[in-house]
């Protein structure tokens, strides 16, 4: 995953509420085996209305999109942080994210940062015009205009973005923790174990 | 001193931390892991870039079902049927060559047992009481049935899980939802479930894992159960639960995959221990009381848009919340309702019986008990029925149910999601309206332009009867 502290362009002024995930990206889009080309099918039923924010050269190519509260709710199909990658989001903003949504944004190296309605609205109103900014070393979204918005990062995440980290590779490295683990519960609770291979599984 | 009372949420998360961090979050081991075609490819992709395996396929289960067709798989002979759609096609050989390459089991689209996973789990004895199950699907909810701590994943985090039989979590806020009193006639899971959602909000419950408690819940059965902790999802909770009791351990007994003798003892004793203890404190606790449930619609694209049959459309300008207005606006323009429309007037064309929510026998028994000696209404254009399971399927079969369906004019399809999601050819056409058992009224779910109303499965199978949506108590004789 590339390292992300900053994230800094013109954003999609966007703020619609209750985002869900088949609104993100639709589920016929979801019969491909790869991460990648998804940007195309990205908010269809939205792009299929004149007049949207996404089709607005203005806005094309921008690297944040401004939402609304509760955005990514709905399904956990990590196919919607896949699309918005794809169309080149690197962060949301919104007053409030599902928590699948969140942590596969997360997954992905995209920001999702909640703000208060107030500074969301305030941004979509700079977003017409100007540029904004994300910095993850100060938590701080900022414009042109001496708008300085700070919010919270997990921890945790936020080192993972800035660091570039593979999760896996990190928890791989708790092999001897897990193994311990798994050979106590061999004894207090041995039924978690099943025999692999049933015979009445078939292809 | 005796030790601090604990809700069942607390005492599973506790028993599955192998590693708590500084900043609180705990690296908590994941006892069974579901796997299915749609969001598993990339996950094995990534294992293989990197060079590594499945750390449990032991714990691993596979079934194909999100875009399976759900037309004959078998000719005559019993030779496999294509798959028509290539990309479908793709997704359903990948996962065949994952499941090998890697050594997990797999009941593959034509074995008896194939399902929707949420069906599967539950019906093998794969699922069982205190354990962690993700599935990277967020109806994944459903196993809280049986008292089982289990949520949705994306499909980073299935990787994850077949790499480390791990997540990293935070843990979340406790609420309890109690549903005291009786429920009334023609009143199913599916009410009580539709009701709590339509009274916290469909972002209720975000942060939180619900606990159902109270005698309505401890009446229903574990199908019922499998129901109601189905939709938590729908309320904005990541997981639902419900503590085991004797009805789940009568329901798991002798299941291919639940423990068995010395075993099955040891569980059980395992499981009573389970419960939340007396003065357990939840975050936040919501009451209900049964005898104000009604068997429920939904009007709009939100899965709290619900009211009782009896009752109408609702005014956008009656919400006191400017952007549910809003919200209430726009979903009558896509659903084509006018508000003050009776529910009961509104025509429907199709019906869509199945689903993880309600693809069960107990599901498909009331269906056939309002369809049995009557017909689908010449205005109703498609109707499907699609059992959860092939196991469920021929349960029915055996008891008569798929002739009462088709007899009425329905289609008896193979198992699978189906027009749940619209990922294979089940699909509403665009403009029309379905009433379907299923748990998401979203724009497009179940098909571009596709207008959807959530109801029980003895409420579609009486909107199919009379061609609107109507009071399954009328046709019932009460
Ligand atoms: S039936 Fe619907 S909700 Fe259930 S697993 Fe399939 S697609 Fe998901």
């Amino acid at each position: 995953m590339d390292a992300v502290t900053h994230v800094e362009g013109r954003a999609y002024p966007w703020g619609a509420e209750n985002i869900d995930t088949d609104i993100i990206i639709p589920a016929h889009w979801l019969k491909t085996t790869t991460r990648e080309g998804l940007g195309k099918g990205a908010f269809e039923s939205v792009r299929a209305k004149p007049g949207n924010v996404f089709d607005d050269p203005e806005y094309a190519g921008s690297p944040i999109l401004i939402a609304g509260d509760n955005f990514g709710c709905g399904s956990s199909r990590e196919h919607a942080a896949w699309a918005l990658g794809d169309m080149g989001v690197k962060a949301v903003i919104a007053p409030g994210f599902s928590d699948i949504f969140s942590g596969n944004a997360f997954k992905n190296g995209i920001v999702t940062v909640v703000l208060p309605q107030a500074a969301v609205d305030r941004l979509i109103e700079v977003a017409k015009t100007d540029e904004i900014s994300i910095d993850l070393e100060t938590m701080t979204v900022t414009t042109p205009f001496q708008d300085r918005f700070t919010f919270t990062l997990d921890p945790f995440r936020r080192e993972c973005l800035m660091q570039g980290l593979d999760e896996i590779g990190i928890t791989l490295a708790k092999d001897t923790a897990i193994s311990n683990y798994e050979n106590a519960v061999g004894k207090s609770r041995p039924w978690i174990k099943r025999e692999s291979g049933n015979e009445s599984i078939t292809v | 001193m005796a030790s601090k009372p604990r809700t069942l949420y607390e005492k599973i998360w506790a028993d599955h931390v192998v590693e708590r961090r500084d900043d609180g979050t705990c690296l908590i081991y994941i006892d069974r892991h579901l796997v299915h075609e749609v969001t598993s490819p990339q996950a094995f992709e990534g294992l293989r870039n990197s060079g590594r395996t499945v750390r449990r396929p032991d714990l691993t289960l596979a079934v194909p079902d999100h875009n399976l067709p759900t037309t004959a798989r078998v000719d005559e002979n019993g030779a496999r049927l294509p798959i028509a759609d290539p990309q479908s096609a793709g997704q359903l050989e990948a996962l065949e060559r994952n499941t090998a390459e890697f050594g997990i089991d797999y009941f593959g689209a034509t074995a008896p047992e194939q399902g929707i996973v949420h069906v599967v789990g539950p019906e093998q004895g794969f699922t069982l009481p205190g354990m962690t199950l993700v599935c990277g699907d967020s109806h994944t909810a459903a196993h809280g049935a049986l008292g089982a701590l289990a949520f949705g994943i994306g499909t980073s985090e299935v990787e994850h899980v077949l790499a480390t039989q791990t997540l990293l979590l935070s843990q979340s806020k406790t609420m309890e939802v109690r549903v005291e009193g009786s429920l009334g006639f023609g009143v199913s899971a599916k009410d009580v479930i539709l009701a709590i959602i339509g009274r916290i909000g469909a972002g209720g419950g975000t942060g939180h894992v619900i606990e159902y408690t109270g005698d309505v819940i401890r009446g229903l059965s574990v199908e019922g159960r499998l129901t109601v902790s189905n939709m938590s999802i729908e309320g904005g909770a990541r997981a639902g639960l419900i503590a085991p009791d004797q009805t789940t351990f009568d329901y798991i007994r002798g299941r291919p995959m639940a423990p068995q003798g010395d075993a099955w003892a040891w569980a059980v004793d395992y499981w009573k221990t389970l419960p939340s203890d007396p003065g357990a404190v939840y975050d936040r606790t919501v009451k209900l009381d049964a005898s104000d449930i009604a068997p429920c619609v939904t009007w709009g694209n939100s899965p709290d848009d619900v009211v009782p049959i009896t009752g109408v459309v609702p005014d956008p300008d009656s919400f006191a919340d400017p952007a549910k207005r809003d919200a209430a606006r726009r979903s009558l323009d896509y659903m084509g309702l006018a508000p003050g429309t009776a529910m009961q007037d509104i025509g429907i064309e199709n019906i869509f019986i199945g689903s993880c929510t309600n693809s069960r026998i107990e599901d498909l028994r009331a269906a056939a008990a309002v369809l049995n000696g009557r017909r689908v209404a010449d205005t109703v254009r498609q109707a499907l029925i699609v059992p959860g399971s092939g196991l469920v399927k021929r349960q029915a079969e055996a008891e008569g149910l798929d002739r009462i369906f088709t007899e009425a004019g329905f289609e008896w399809r193979e198992p699978g999601c189906s027009m749940c999601l619209a990922m294979n050819p089940d699909k509403v056409p665009a403009g029309e309206r379905c009433a379907s058992t299923s748990n998401r009224n979203f724009v497009g779910r179940q098909g571009p332009g596709a207008r959807t109303h959530l109801l029980s499965p003895a409420m579609a199978a009486a909107a199919a009867v009379t061609g609107r949506l109507s009071d399954v108590r009328d046709l019932m004789g009460e």
